[in-house]
C-alpha cells in the first residue's frame, strides 16, 4: 500500500517573488490526487518541493517520518527511493538508450542479475507500449514516447509514491485518454499514492480521487474530487469551464475594475451547474483499486464537514452502486 | 556584489568538500572514471607536447642569452631545466586541462542540468556529485600528474636541443650544471602543483557546469566563466605554492 504524504504550511519564494504561501494538505495513502492550476502558478515547483529537489523556506513535507525539507541529506536520498517522478519532458539521459535509461535505477540501487533486470525492464516497456523502441536514443523518438519512457523509468523500482508532472502536455486527446487509463490501471496494480499535476480538464474530471487547485500564490482548496467539481469558487468555476470571464487573466489575475465590468456583461449565464463525470475504472481483468474502499470510508467519515453541494454529489456517486463500474447517468433533472 | 562573489566562493569550497567526501563513498564509478580519464588525456596530450617544445626553447634561449652576458654560461642547463620543471610544466598542463578538458566537462554537465537529467538522477536517489563529478575530478587530477611528467621531459629536451645546437652550449656543462642545481624535491613540487591544478580545474568546471544560469546561453557563459576562473585561481595558487616551496626547501647550490 502507498504512503501518506503530509504537507504542512509550505511556503516557497524565489528571491522576492513569492510562489505560494502556507500550503497544507494530505495526500491520502494509495489514492490518486490531482493538483490543478493555471500556467505559472508553481505546480512544478510544488512537485519538486515534495521530493526535496527544491527547498521551501517554511513548512514540512512528511513521508514516513522523514521531513523532505529539513531532514539530513542522507535521509532525503534514502526516502527518494520510494518515489517515482515523471518529468514534464521525460528527463531521459541523452547518452543512453531507452533500455539503459529504464534499467538505470535498477542497476544503481539493486544487485539484480542482468537477466532479471532485462525481464523487469521489458515488462515495464510493454506496460507503457514502447516495445520495439528500447534500443533507440531519447533524441530519436517523439515527445509522447519520451514521456512514456520517463513513466516506465519512474515505475521500475515499484515506487510507493508516483508524481506526474503534466503527463498530458504535448500529447493528443486520444493518447491523453490512454495515459489516464494507464495511470488508473497502475494504481489498481501497485496501490501507490499518486499526485498528478496538470491543467488538463479531462484528466482532472476522470482520474483523481482528490483534487486541489493552486492560484494566486495559495492553495484554493484540496479535498475529495466532488468538492472541487461542485465548487462555487469563481476561480475554480472559471478554470473548470475554461472561460475567459473570471479572476484568471491572460498574464496574471485581473484587477477589480475589469472584473466588475465583466460581471455586469455576463450576468447569470455563468451559474450553470456542472455534471460530474464518473471516475475511470481499472481495465477489465485487473484487480479492483483497493483505494476505493479506503476512500469511501474516509470521505463518509468527513462528509458532515463538506459543503452541501459536494455532500449530495458524493451521496449520488456512492448510491450509483457501491463502486461497481457504471456508465455515466444523465443527471440533468436532479440539479444541484 | 561582494556578497554574491563571497557566496559563489563559498559554494565552490562546499562542492570541493563534498567531492572530497564522496570520493570515499561506495560504489566507486570506475567505468565513468576510465572513460573520463581517456577523454581528458586524448584531448590534452598532443597540444601539451606541441606547446612544451617551443616553451622549453624560449626559456632556454632567454636564460642562455642572459647567462652569456653574465659569463655564467655553464649554468644555463640547471637554470632553464628548473624553470621548465617547476613553473612552466605545471602551468602548461593546467591551462590545457582547463581549456580542453574542463570546458568540455563544464559544457557536458551544464547541458545535462538544463535538460533536467541531473534532477532526474537526484530523484532516483543517485547523487550527481558522486556519480558524475567525482570521476571527472579524479580524471583531471590523474591526467594532470601524468601529463606533467610528459611536458617536463619534452620541455627539457627542447631546451637542451636549442641550447646545445643553436647557442653552441656544451652538452657536458648543460648536464653537470643540471645535476649541480636540481634536486628531487623540484620534481615533487612540480607533480604536487600539477595535482592541485588538476583538482582546481575539475572542481571549477564542475561547479560552473552544475549551476548554469537559465537555458543554453547560460551553459555557454558557464563554460567561458569556468575557464577564466580556473586561470585566475591557477596563477594565484601557483604563486603561493612557489613562495612556500622557496621558503621551506633549502636550495641545493647553497
Amino acid at each position: 500500500m502507498g504512503i501518506e504524504v503530509v504537507v504542512e504550511g509550505l511556503t516557497k519564494s524565489f528571491g522576492r517573488q513569492s510562489i505560494w504561501r502556507d500550503v497544507t494538505l494530505t495526500l491520502p495513502a494509495g489514492e490518486v490526487s490531482v493538483m490543478l492550476g493555471p500556467s505559472g502558478t508553481g505546480k512544478t515547483v510544488f512537485l519538486k518541493s515534495l521530493i526535496g529537489l527544491l527547498k521551501p523556506e517554511k513548512g514540512r513535507v512528511l513521508i514516513n517520518g522523514v521531513d523532505m525539507v529539513n531532514s539530513p541529506e542522507r535521509d532525503v536520498y534514502e526516502t527518494r527511493k520510494l518515489f517515482g517522478l515523471m518529468f514534464q519532458d521525460g528527463a531521459l539521459f541523452g547518452s543512453m538508450s531507452l533500455f539503459d535509461n529504464i534499467a538505470f535505477p535498477l542497476r544503481e540501487h539493486t544487485r539484480k542479475k542482468e537477466s532479471e533486470i532485462r525481464r523487469i525492464v521489458m515488462e515495464r516497456i510493454e506496460v507503457v507500449g514502447l516495445l520495439g523502441a528500447e534500443g533507440k536514443l531519447p533524441g530519436e523518438i517523439s515527445g509522447g514516447m519520451r514521456k512514456r519512457a520517463g513513466l516506465a523509468r519512474a515505475l521500475v523500482l515499484d515506487p510507493q509514491i508516483i508524481l506526474c508532472d503534466e503527463p498530458d502536455s504535448g500529447l493528443d486527446p486520444v493518447r491523453t485518454a490512454y495515459l489516464s487509463q494507464l495511470l488508473i490501471d497502475l494504481n489498481a496494480q501497485i496501490d501507490a499514492t499518486m499526485l498528478i499535476v496538470t491543467h488538463n480538464l479531462d484528466i482532472a474530471a476522470t482520474v483523481p480521487d482528490n483534487m486541489g487547485m493552486l492560484f494566486r500564490r495559495e492553495l484554493v482548496t484540496f479535498g475529495p474530487r466532488e468538492v472541487l467539481l461542485t465548487s462555487e469558487e469563481p476561480v475554480v468555476a472559471q478554470f473548470l469551464a475554461g472561460r475567459r470571464e473570471g479572476p484568471i487573466g491572460m498574464s496574471e489575475e485581473k484587477d477589480a475594475a475589469a472584473l466588475a465590468a465583466e460581471a455586469d456583461a455576463v450576468g447569470a449565464a455563468a451559474a450553470r451547474p456542472r455534471a460530474i463525470v464518473p471516475q475511470l475504472e481499472p481495465s477489465p481483468g485487473l484487480p479492483p483499486r483497493r483505494a476505493v474502499a479506503r476512500r469511501r470510508e474516509r470521505v463518509m467519515g468527513m462528509i458532515d464537514q463538506l459543503p452541501p453541494a459536494a455532500r449530495s454529489a458524493i451521496r449520488r456517486t456512492y448510491e450509483r452502486g457501491a463502486g461497481a463500474p457504471t456508465l455515466p447517468l444523465p443527471a440533468a433533472g436532479s440539479g444541484a | 556584489m561582494i556578497t554574491g562573489a563571497l557566496r559563489q566562493t563559498g559554494r565552490l569550497f562546499a562542492l570541493a568538500a563534498e567531492v572530497g567526501r564522496a570520493v570515499f563513498r561506495r560504489p566507486f564509478q570506475f567505468r565513468e572514471f576510465v572513460e573520463q580519464f581517456w577523454f581528458v588525456a586524448s584531448v590534452t596530450i598532443l597540444p601539451a607536447a606541441l606547446v612544451s617544445i617551443p616553451f622549453g626553447a624560449v626559456i632556454a634561449l632567454q636564460v642562455g642569452s642572459l647567462t652569456q652576458q653574465l659569463g655564467a654560461q655553464s649554468f644555463t642547463g640547471g637554470a632553464s631545466v628548473l624553470a621548465v620543471v617547476q613553473q612552466a610544466s605545471p602551468l602548461i598542463v593546467a591551462l590545457l586541462i582547463a581549456g580542453a578538458g574542463g570546458s568540455a566537462i563544464c559544457a557536458d554537465l551544464g547541458s545535462r542540468k538544463i535538460r533536467e537529467e541531473l534532477d532526474a538522477m537526484e530523484v532516483m536517489g543517485v547523487s550527481p556529485v558522486q556519480r558524475l563529478v567525482v570521476p571527472r575530478v579524479l580524471a583531471t587530477m590523474g591526467v594532470a600528474v601524468l601529463l606533467n611528467g610528459l611536458v617536463s621531459v619534452v620541455g627539457t629536451l627542447g631546451g637542451y636541443f636549442f641550447n646545445v645546437i643553436m647557442q653552441d652550449g656544451t652538452p657536458g656543462a648543460y648536464l653537470s650544471s643540471f645535476s649541480a642545481l636540481a634536486q628531487l624535491s623540484d620534481l615533487y613540487i612540480s607533480e604536487l602543483k600539477a595535482l592541485v591544478f588538476g583538482f582546481i580545474a575539475g572542481i571549477v568546471a564542475a561547479h560552473r557546469g552544475l549551476n548554469p544560469r537559465g537555458g543554453p546561453k547560460g551553459v555557454g557563459d558557464a563554460v567561458n566563466q569556468s575557464v577564466v576562473i580556473t586561470f585566475l585561481l591557477l596563477f594565484f595558487v601557483n604563486m603561493v605554492m612557489t613562495g612556500i616551496y622557496l621558503q621551506i626547501v633549502p636550495p641545493k647550490g647553497g
